[in-house]
């Protein structure tokens, strides 16, 4: 039953395992879908998803198994125009809803489909308030803002919602775990950080009083001694951001970032450093950039040795000349005797556990203005872009050494 | 027996949404825990008091801390206390079955009838916490080495779990559970939970407050929402501060009952001030005056 709707599903990305499935069989044999299809969408929801960032996929999941819920596509911007100039919602007088109900009761999907491409090829203007063209307010049953107890609706706002249709609504859209969110869940991801480190290195130095008690307590009060590894995180982390005019877009999220950074009290250490655009002979202490207030790169790289994992968050796009040539430098007054890239490359060397977060997203790298620095220094660190899964991903990859 | 209990509908002083009571159905018919997620202040603790008056079942409560341990819920062996017992002599303390004591879960696994165990935030807990208990939440039922007895559940307890989502739970203990996220309620079901604990509230007052609780839910940049708890508070000081409710969308009073931030504070007010209201002078100095 519903076998495909489980491959679907899984296609789409929710992962769903053999377990949960027949925990739905059980519960259909039971009956608990009590026939109905929306019942059945919650109850399946409810079994087989287990957290509401796989909400959207499921619902595109559903949608796509019980086809005939969408709209065609072919709906031109004329229609969607003639649908603007709204009229208000309708109020149904009672009896003629039911006479409506009446008479529309016996029409299925596929039939009330044909009649809407019908319909599409015929219409010609503007209509509302009637009973028979797409249009606002009234009864036919293609628009929207209007009554039909089994219609289409076409754009608008969803006043009276059909049993179906909530799937088509997209409505945890928002959830989705490849989506930008907030500081808090930066600080989730980052925990992440820690439950690899704890616990795993340094000697056993610590008395562990509560096992000593328990120990000499089982050793019928003899004293028996039991020793732990403190339990301190070993992770110290350099972060290194770009302050850059291009990223003036993305300076909420790289602020939620910095925020989320910072407040990760659990790091051994955390260094943050600024440069622009590219990493030269200097590096920033404040986000201004200015000479002043700077060390040399080569001390950090001498301070800092290499079991500090390296973080870079930046646009990665400039111009190439900034990237690959001598006095290559944006800044004015100011020469490299090194490309950047001979730095950013000495910097991966030295720091082998690294990563590069971009706040562009992924599927831009490839068109964006600065796609031919962005595929150079991808070369160099491991690209990942600046959302939670992306920040995820990159601390899976902060935990083994990058070979370059 | 299960069937009879199927039959959750929300109690007097809970709103519940129909997916929310599905879910709850579902959980308690097909005898599997039941794993409610969702924003701080959406109700996801006061569910389960709910499920147990509606119910008409007892309620042990299981708090997670950062702490707490997967054994702590079954049973805890005393040896402190056995240790010195064995000192003054006045206790057979060859017995260890009293210095046994059951963990909540215990407790529930051993109740003469039917009980609703609620295990509140156990994201609180260590990574692995989840996955100890799986066996227990299966089989529904443990071992006591030291006294070499198998606690059984006499009934199977109906479990409520909720998740703050601090951390990711594993796999495993997902696929056991039901699971349910409890979205924010929309304007029109908040207003119902609102009457529901306050029904002598002056509708016109709640209409104000809810407009400028939802205005300021859907402004961009607060870090910590107001949720439904918080205005649940702000609604009760509006009412005994006999606050006029023309003067709460323009003034928002008692703004420290909905906001925890300073930040936040910042970034209403800001805003409250660009939002043309009109008399922009007086809004502005009765903000200075809080």
């Amino acid at each position: 039953m519903f076998i495909n709707f489980f491959y679907l599903l899984k296609k789409e990305g929710v992962p769903v395992s053999i377990t949960e499935w027949m925990t739905l069989m059980d519960a259909l044999s039971k009956g608990m879908a009590a026939s109905s299809l929306t019942s059945f969408y919650y109850l399946t929801r409810s079994i087989l998803v287990k957290s509401e960032t796989h909400f959207d996929k499921y619902d595109l999941a559903f949608q796509k198994y019980f086809e005939g819920i969408e709209t065609p596509n072919q709906i031109s911007e004329q229609i969607i125009k003639w649908l603007e100039n709204a009229l208000p919602p309708k109020d149904m007088e009672i009896d003629l809803e039911a006479k409506l109900k009446y008479q529309l009761e016996n029409l299925d999907l596929d039939e009330l489909k044909k009649m809407f491409e019908e319909r599409l090829k015929e219409q010609k203007s503007e209509h509302h308030g009637g009973s028979k063209w797409v249009g606002t307010g009234g009864t036919s049953p293609f628009g929207h803002s209007g009554y039909h107890p089994g219609g289409i609706r076409v754009g608008g706002n969803s006043l009276r919602r059909s049993a179906v249709k909530v799937a088509g609504e997209r409505k945890y859209q928002e959830f989705r775990g490849d989506e930008t969110l907030g500081v808090r869940q930066f600080e989730v991801a980052l925990k992440k950080l820690r439950q690899f480190t704890t616990r795993l290195e340094g000697p056993k130095d610590q008395l562990d009083l509560d096992k000593t008690i328990s120990a000499t307590c089982k050793n019928a009060g003899r004293l028996e001694l039991v020793w732990t590894r403190p339990s301190k995180n070993a992770v110290k982390i350099i972060l290194l951001m770009d302050s850059g005019g291009s990223m003036g877009p993305y300076y909420r999220l790289c602020n939620q970032l910095f925020t989320a950074v910072n407040k990760s009290a659990h790091f051994k250490a955390l260094d943050v450093f600024y440069f622009h655009n590219c990493v030269y002979d200097h590096i920033y202490l404040d986000p201004s950039c200015r000479l002043k207030n700077s060390i040399k790169t080569e001390d950090l790289l001498r301070t800092h040795n290499s079991d500090y994992k390296l973080i870079f968050v930046g646009d990665a796009s400039m111009a190439p000349s900034e990237l690959i040539q001598v006095n290559g430098i944006i800044d004015w007054g100011m020469t490299n005797s090194e490309p950047g890239l001979t730095w950013l490359e000495r910097l991966a060397r030295h720091f082998s556990h690294n990563a590069w977060l971009n706040p562009i997203p992924e599927s831009h790298w490839n068109t964006t203005e600065g796609y031919y620095t962005i595929q150079l220094i991808k070369s160099v660190f491991p690209m990942f872009e600046l959302t939670v899964d992306g920040l995820e991903q990159a601390i899976k990859k902060l935990k083994v050494r990058t070979a370059i | 027996m299960v069937k009879k209990l199927n039959n959750f509908e929300g109690t007097d002083d809970y709103i519940v949404s129909e997916d929310l009571r599905n879910s709850v159905n579902v959980a308690v018919a097909l005898s599997k825990p039941l794993l409610i997620k969702g924003e701080p202040g959406t109700g996801k603790t006061v569910l389960a008091q709910s499920i147990a008056k509606s119910l008409g079942l007892q309620l042990l409560i299981w708090n997670i801390k950062s702490t707490t341990k997967a054994q702590d819920g079954l049973y805890v062996y005393d040896t402190v206390q056995r240790l010195y017992d064995s000192q003054f002599d006045n206790k057979n303390v060859a017995d260890i079955k009293q210095y046994i004591k059951l963990g909540k879960l215990g407790e529930a696994f051993v109740a003469n009838q039917p009980v609703v165990l609620l295990i509140d935030e156990i994201d609180k807990a260590d990574l692995e916490f989840p996955n100890d208990l799986l066996w227990e939440l299966d089989v529904m039922n443990f071992h006591i080495p030291e006294t070499g007895e198998t606690v059984s559940a006499v009934h199977r307890p109906i479990v409520i779990i909720t998740s703050n989502a601090e951390k990711e739970l594993p796999d495993p203990f997902l696929r056991r559970c039901i699971f349910h996220y409890i979205a924010f309620p929309e304007a029109e079901m908040m207003e119902q939970i609102v009457k529901v604990h306050y029904p002598d509230l002056e509708s016109k007052l709640l209409k104000e407050a809810m407009a400028s609780f939802y205005w300021l839910r859907n402004l961009n940049g607060l870090q910590k929402k107001p949720s439904t708890s918080e205005l649940l508070d702000w609604v009760q000081a509006l009412s005994a501060g006999g606050i006029k409710p023309e003067r709460i969308y323009q003034e928002l009073p008692f703004l420290g009952t909905l906001l925890k931030k300073n930040q936040d504070f910042d970034v209403v007010l800001r805003r409250a001030h660009n939002r043309g209201t009109g008399d922009n002078q007086s809004s502005a100095r009765s903000f200075r005056n809080w």
